[in-house]
């Protein structure tokens, strides 16, 4: 079985989102790094399927220089490779970097054989586009289920549940497949020392694709007004729980 | 034709209101395939060879517009909460689950956008007319939905809950969420959690609040040993009133809730409870 999964690098941006001067990105300065939890719950995914049927598992980013951490952060967790499309740091559209990605997919299929599986999350943490995933599937060729909770392989078929209000509703479908997945998926393990190791001689293949004008273009970054919670002490310790009860009296809750 | 993609909601009511910007649009209905087909929703959608299709910001108003955009080699603006026609149009949409606002400009003379639910007010003109949809073909109907399974745990759902009590790292382990289950006995509430807690394995995701988890909006929010982080403040943009604990008093959630109690949440929560068995 052979396995894909893509994986995108975004800041941990803590209790507070502070902006560039010219307000077009995220002031990392002080900042760390990491993958979606949608995708990190691919990457798990991905591991589990080839550690159960055997075969091949590649992480692919398309990112800066520094996105190897995530590459390397994936192949702690069992991945056997990575396929690095770097970019200067600049953004890139959700149209454009499918393109990128489609075209690494491609190479990599001509050269290895189809994947039997290729996961994306549901959507990117930043940026929040909502389509890489079914944008290489179309130009795949190949069917696609968004925002799964849940994917067991039966054969030839996917069995595939998608959460939606009040329940899930379950489709399945046809091998090869691509699927965009969310936190909740499974609970990832965490990359052991061994792991760790073994992560920093398995193999990153480097690609440098060229941008293409973004025909959705990021123009400003804004920080929204904050809700105007006005945040009243009710004191400190046990001795403010009748304060608080109060409070939930008054809203009707006792 | 513009065409409005139609849930027979409020989300799509939204929808409208940025629709109506670019024309009068018919309406194609989100459930024109049943069972749930949306190869052949964006396969019919693209048959009506629309200058603009605008949609819910829902999951299924965004799957679809991406399966469109795909499908006609179009950008698509998600989860807009402006549109102005022009060229370019301008947008402007949420990142990071609402924690951030975008300006852009999507160059496209067939603007492809969704609407994010709850940021457009509802327009309250007449209904669109709606269009005919024509049987779908095979191929479109691979992805398709073949059953419907219910959730499984019997408790209150957290996206509906009236009341969340919500326990984050604070809580310490596994075994001290005993507290915070107590007190949501008392309140008929629901639990709730942070990412925190569900890496570690002390509760499934289906009870983590947040961007990557469930987004709520109870009448009251009641944070244990939560710090506060954007993630998880982005599920929490509905709760009607906020009420924080926690030992840092400069916490991020200490700073945006409507009532704060400093302190250990070990002796605070179960004093609360006392309190309410007291009154009861
Ligand atoms: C892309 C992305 C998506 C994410 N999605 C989500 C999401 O959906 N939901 C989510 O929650 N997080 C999410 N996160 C993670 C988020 O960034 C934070 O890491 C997480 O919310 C922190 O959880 P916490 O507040 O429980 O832990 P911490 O940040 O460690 O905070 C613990 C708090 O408990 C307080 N405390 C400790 N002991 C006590 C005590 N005895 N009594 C009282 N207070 C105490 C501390 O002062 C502190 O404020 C996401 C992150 C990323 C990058």
């Amino acid at each position: 079985m052979r396995v894909a999964v893509c994986v995108k690098r975004v800041p941990i941006t803590g209790g507070r989102i502070l902006l560039t001067e010219d307000a077009r990105a995220i002031n990392t300065q002080h900042l760390g790094f990491t993958m979606s939890p949608h995708e990190e719950c691919g990457v798990e995914e991905a591991v589990r399927l080839v550690e159960a049927n055997k075969g091949d598992s590649v992480v692919l980013t398309l990112g800066p220089p520094e996105a190897v951490e995530q590459l390397r952060d994936a192949m702690a967790l069992g991945i056997d490779r990575a396929v690095h499309l770097q970019t200067d740091g600049s953004e890139w559209d959700a149209e454009a970097t499918a393109a990128a990605l489609l075209e690494a997919i491609r190479a990599d299929e001509a050269a290895n054989g189809p994947f039997d599986m290729v996961f994306f999350g549901n959507e990117s943490a930043d940026s929040g586009g909502f389509q890489v995933g079914i944008r290489v599937a179309y130009a795949l060729g190949r069917p696609c289920v968004t925002g799964l909770k849940k994917v067991t392989v039966e054969g030839v078929s996917v069995r595939c549940e998608q959460e939606v209000e009040g329940g899930r509703d379950v489709y399945v479908l046809p091998l090869p497949a691509v699927l965009t997945v969310k936190e909740g998926l499974n609970l990832p393990r965490y990359p052991s020392v061994p792991g760790r190791m073994r992560a920093r001689s398995k193999p990153v293949a480097v690609l440098t694709p060229q941008r293409a004008e973004p025909r959705l273009e990021l123009v400003r970054l804004a920080v929204p007004a904050g809700q105007g919670r006005r945040a009243e002490s009710l004191g400190s310790g046990a001795a403010a729980a009748p304060s608080i009860v109060d409070v939930l009296a008054k809203a009707g809750l006792l | 034709m513009i065409v409005l993609l139609d849930d027979h909601t409020d989300a799509s009511r939204q929808a409208l209101t940025l629709a109506r910007k670019f024309g009068e649009p018919r309406a194609i209905a989100m459930d024109a395939f049943e069972p749930f087909a949306p190869d052949a929703l964006a396969s019919a959608i693209v048959a009506l060879d629309p200058t603009a299709v605008i949609g819910p910001g829902t999951e299924r108003g965004n799957e679809v517009m991406a399966r469109v955009a795909a499908r006609t080699g179009l950008p698509f603006a998600a989860n807009c909460t402006a549109a102005e026609p022009g060229s370019p149009v301008t947008v402007t949409r949420l990142r990071w689950g609402g924690s951030l606002l975008e300006e852009a400009r999507l160059h496209s003379a067939r603007p492809l956008i969704t609407v994010a639910p709850h940021t457009v007010p509802a327009d309250t003109g007449p209904p669109p007319q709606p269009v005919e949809v024509g049987a779908a073909d095979q191929r479109d109907l691979v992805v398709c939905v073949s059953e419907h399974v219910q959730p499984s745990n019997g408790g209150v759902s957290l996206a509906a809950a009236k009341v969340i009590v919500s326990g984050g790292r604070g809580v310490g382990s596994k075994e001290g969420f005993a507290i915070i289950e107590e007190l949501a006995g008392l309140l008929g509430a629901a639990v709730g959690c942070s990412r925190a807690v569900t890496s570690a394995g002390w509760r499934p995701h289906s009870d983590q609040v947040g961007q990557t988890g469930t987004k709520v909006s109870p009448e009251v929010y009641i944070a244990c040993g939560i710090s506060g982080a954007t993630q998880h403040m982005a599920g929490l943009k509905g709760a009607k009133r906020i009420v924080a604990i926690n030992s840092d008093p400069q916490a991020p959630l200490m700073l945006n809730a409507d009532y704060t109690v400093t302190g250990d949440l070990k002796e605070i929560v179960p004093a609360i409870s006392a309190e309410i068995r007291k009154r009861r």
